[in-house]
């Protein structure tokens, strides 16, 4: 494997007693998108700030191509750091803003004349050189932040929530925007977000974040489809919830008020018969059973289906009272009773009883 | 019914205007007719142009060097204020603050206290160096006028510029920095261009004050240096030449209505806040060697500067210093003040003083606070505010003395005023007071969303009723400020009240001028005594003040 450019090593840090940042760690490697993902107060933008020099670290460390980078000070670290509510200088048009970075670097005119212009192309916002910073609007403003970031050419940059302050709609559309600006820049990139929507769509390296660790690194992939724990699954929206008891190990079969759910592997849990599990079922496509009994059935009625553009939300209400949720092809009629078989790859399982 | 109710209520909101029409533009206007009426006799006369030119250079000069001074000792201090948390924040806070509210004279009395011929500073000397006379002659010099202006309004620019500061976001400042930018640059490329806005407004307040500073020249720097003030004050009261005074004036009125606009324009509101609140969330505490320094000479600045003048007129009014260089504690300065003992020609009562003094404020503050609810209540309703408010404001850039010129020779000849003079006093006090009670409740009743007073009008109550129900409560500690300023800006006020009182009906600030420039110990002794008395009802009203801002903030 390459040798990662990034560093970052055990790294603590408390916040009025109580640690933000409990021994961190993980490596950046070239080209890469890295994402931190976690809720709000998981301590993030903290570790954002840490690498950037702008908070100092309790312990730890933090190495920038092997070499500890502590005693930089930011200024001097020509690392890119994009701020939330993008901190844009209130005095400065466009153009100025930009070159801000270029010109406290030294650089001739000419060059900051023309890096300025190759800024405001990648980012496609040509025709607001000269505009004021307070005349734009909240994706125009996210766009010159962003150009005011590469615009030194930094080694590496850092995105805090870099879509957060903006709506669904442009949210969507900027996000897409920025996926491609950083598929073209080839720079190391850290991207924060709590939204796990937008760290799929851009990262190739997740890290779920909460209470100061990180619980679990992987790719997008890995990551939607094996939460490493409950904790994990919840946050990435996977609310349909069972609880149940080991009926059978091997194969692995769980009873639940709903029914019985086969898994054909259960590696990464090593349970015992008899023990309570909590089981989720993945919101994906749902199948209308094809079989009446056995196991992976669930029966219930529809109780609402929505339309949501790409496809249907069906809802049905099980016999224990319960509501699930997956992804539907049709409108349904309310209260038409309903089975449907579940996938075995749609389930996950967890030691305890939570749900 | 509704209508005539409707009636009353512009019946009301013309009161303001109609007092301003009176007692401001017709006194102002026959300073103009005067200064007009005399101009051809005046041209003639040898060296007009010197006669208004030195006074006129004199003033620029010093008010341009007071400000540079402030701005340099502010600038310092306004960082501190606005970046550090400390113990005894407040109380420092407190300190620089209090100059600004403190009547000339008192601050003419604490600086001779300290540094004066007979100050504790000459005393101390002459005991240790065994010296015959006093060793620092300070008293009517240039310094002493440009010590006791940087004194009196550091105050505003720290807590204009501080609050700037404190409001920065730092999110800013720190992007700037991942940006490559080192401490200066971020100060000259960031701060300072952000910061611009307030230190204009600040530095213009600051020139406006020393432009229009009457008390501290005549006292502190003597015959010697005249401004323009002090030359409309003479030509008036010794060489009583009205036609000069009223041309001094005109040029003294263009000046401050320039500076003035100047300073309406630049604020947003339209209203100048005269000592916003230094308030930051993320302040931080002295963490390294170097920051540590820093606020300890800091402090120790403060300390020496802002707040040795005052406890040493503290001092002083309880010591009795004997002609060998002894002294020793007396209360006989107090006492003497209620003791009513004629002696001679020129003798003042001092329980009188106090006595008027204490009536002026009171009918001040009354009038003040009615017509400044009115005012500031109409300004809200009314289309054209901004114009309005311009002119209501105005009367904030007229000086005082030259305030005190127009009442002079506009009203003691109606027979009405020459049966009781003395009612012009509080009259005049209440133009010096209105524009700083308006800039204090416009923004509080500005503050109160319109919905609620839409609301009641929907529950069917008038106008009047809103107002007494629904603002009135809301605004109850904004209120009570602009009354604590109206009270203390009367008991301090000097410049219109040297022009109209009499000398049987003298006020404490015009007591104490007379006081210092009489020989002997106890008059001297009384002088200080007296300015304790007006530093401690100063002291407190401005303890109230911030209490009643800080009550204000919460709800």
């Amino acid at each position: 494997m390459k040798k990662p450019c990034l560093s970052v090593r055990k790294i603590h840090k408390d916040y009025e007693k109580n640690p933000l940042l409990d021994g961190i760690s993980f490596d950046l490697h070239e080209d890469e998108t890295f994402c931190l993902l976690g809720p709000s107060g998981s301590g993030k933008s903290t570790l954002l700030r840490v690498i950037a020099g702008l908070e100092k670290a309790d312990a730890g460390s933090i190495l920038w191509r092997g070499k500890d980078i502590s005693g930089i000070p930011v200024e001097k670290r020509n690392f890119g750091l994009m701020f939330q509510d993008y901190a844009l200088f209130p005095h400065m048009t466009v153009a100025e803003n930009i070159a801000f970075g270029p010109r406290m670097r030294g650089w001739s005119k000419a060059a900051i004349q023309k890096r300025v212009e190759q800024t405001l192309q990648i980012v496609r916002m040509e025709k607001f050189s000269d505009r004021r910073v307070l005349e734009l609007s909240g994706g125009e403003k996210q766009r010159v932040a962003l150009a005011r970031t590469i615009a030194p050419e930094p080694e590496l940059i850092m995105l805090d929530e870099p879509l957060g302050a903006l709506d669904k709609t442009l949210r969507d559309e900027l996000g897409q925007v920025l996926h491609e600006i950083l598929n073209e820049l080839h720079i190391p990139t850290i991207y924060v977000t709590h939204d796990q929507e937008e760290a799929f769509t851009v990262a190739n390296t997740i890290a779920v974040l909460n209470f100061g660790n990180i619980l679990q690194m992987g790719t997008p992939e890995e990551i939607y489809n094996t939460p490493a724990s409950l904790w994990i699954a919840s946050f990435l929206g996977f609310s349909n919830q069972l609880s149940g008891s080991i009926k059978q190990v091997d194969p692995l079969l769980i009873a639940s008020d709903v029914g019985d759910f086969s898994l054909p592997e259960s590696e990464h849990i090593s349970m015992k018969k008899g023990g309570d599990v909590t089981l989720v079922i993945k919101p994906d496509m749902m199948q209308v059973a094809s079989k009446k009994d056995g196991s992976n059935l669930i029966q219930g009625k529809v109780k609402d289906s929505q339309f949501r553009g790409d496809g249907y939300r069906l809802s049905i209400s099980t016999k224990n009272d319960g509501t699930l949720h997956f992804r539907d092809t049709m409108r349904r009629e309310i209260g038409q009773p309903i089975t449907l078989e579940i996938s075995p790859a749609m389930l996950l399982v967890y030691p305890g009883n939570h749900a | 019914m509704r209508n005539t109710r409707r009636k009353l209520f512009y019946f009301l909101g013309a009161i303001p205007i109609v007092y301003l029409l009176v007692f401001y533009t017709l006194p102002l206007g026959i300073i103009f007719e005067k200064a007009f009426e005399g101009f051809q006799t005046l041209l003639q006369t040898s060296g007009l142009l010197q006669k208004l030119g030195r006074p006129l250079a004199f003033t620029l000069y010093q008010a341009g060097l007071s400000v540079i001074l402030t701005v340099l000792v502010g600038f310092p201090i306004a960082y501190l204020f606005s970046h550090f948390q400390f113990k005894g924040k407040k109380l420092f806070q407190a300190a620089v603050t209090l100059p600004f509210i403190l009547p000339t004279v008192v601050v003419a009395a604490a600086l001779n206290s300290l540094i004066g011929p007979g100050g504790w500073l000459n005393l101390a000397l002459m005991q240790v160096f065994d010296l015959t006379s006093p060793p620092i002659q300070i008293m009517n010099s240039l310094e002493i006028i440009l010590l006791a202006h940087i004194f009196y309004n550091t105050s505003i620019f720290v807590r204009v510029v501080g609050a700037a500061w404190a409001q920065l976001e730092t999110e800013q400042e720190q992007a700037a920095r991942t940006l490559g930018a080192g401490a200066w640059q971020r100060f000259w490329f960031i701060t300072l261009p952000l910061l611009k806005q307030s230190i204009l407004s600040a530095v213009l307040m600051v020139f406006l004050f020393d432009f229009t500073s009457f008390g501290v020249i005549l006292m502190l720097g003597g015959p010697s240096f005249s401004t323009l003030e002090v030359e409309i004050y003479l030509q008036t009261t010794q060489m009583l030449n009205l036609p000069l005074a009223g041309l001094l004036s005109v040029i003294q009125m263009g000046i401050t209505f320039f500076i003035s606009w100047f300073i309406l324009r630049d604020s947003h509101t339209g209203m100048v806040t005269f000592l916003p609140d230094i308030k930051n969330e993320r302040m931080q505490k002295a963490a390294n060697g170097k920051q540590i320094t820093l606020l300890v000479l800091l402090l120790a600045f403060i300390f020496l500067f802002f707040v040795l003048p005052e406890l040493s007129l503290f001092f002083r009014s309880f010591t009795l210093v004997e002609a060998d260089g002894t002294f020793r504690f007396t209360l006989d300065f107090y006492k003497e003040l209620f003791h009513n003992v004629h002696g001679s020609l020129f003798y003042i009562s001092p329980f009188t003083a106090l006595k008027n003094s204490l009536t002026y404020a009171l009918i001040t503050t009354l009038i003040a606070g009615l017509l400044g609810i009115i005012a500031a209540y109409g300004l809200l309703n009314t289309q054209k505010s901004k114009l309005l408010r311009a002119l209501v404001l105005l009367p904030l850039g007229t000086s005082s003395v030259t305030l005190g010129l127009g009442f002079l020779l506009a009203f003691p000849r109606l027979s009405f005023f020459q049966k009781y003079p003395q009612i012009l006093i509080p009259i005049a006090h209440t133009l010096v007071a209105l524009p700083v009670v308006i800039n204090t409740l416009y923004p509080a009743f500005a503050s109160i969303p319109a919905n609620l007073r839409a609301a009641a009008g929907n529950l069917g109550a008038s106008p009047l009723k809103v107002l007494q129900k629904i603002d009135l409560p809301l605004i109850r500690n904004s209120l009570l400020v602009g009354a604590l300023y109206a009270f203390i800006l009367s008991l301090g006020e000097f410049g219109a009240t040297s022009f109209l009182t009499r000398p049987e009906y003298p006020t404490m600030p015009t007591a104490i001028y007379r006081y210092l420039s009489l020989p002997g110990s106890l008059n001297y002794g009384q002088a200080m005594a007296m300015s304790c008395i007006l530093l401690t009802l100063c002291t407190f009203s401005m303890l109230l003040i911030e209490r009643f801002m800080l009550k204000d903030k919460r709800s």
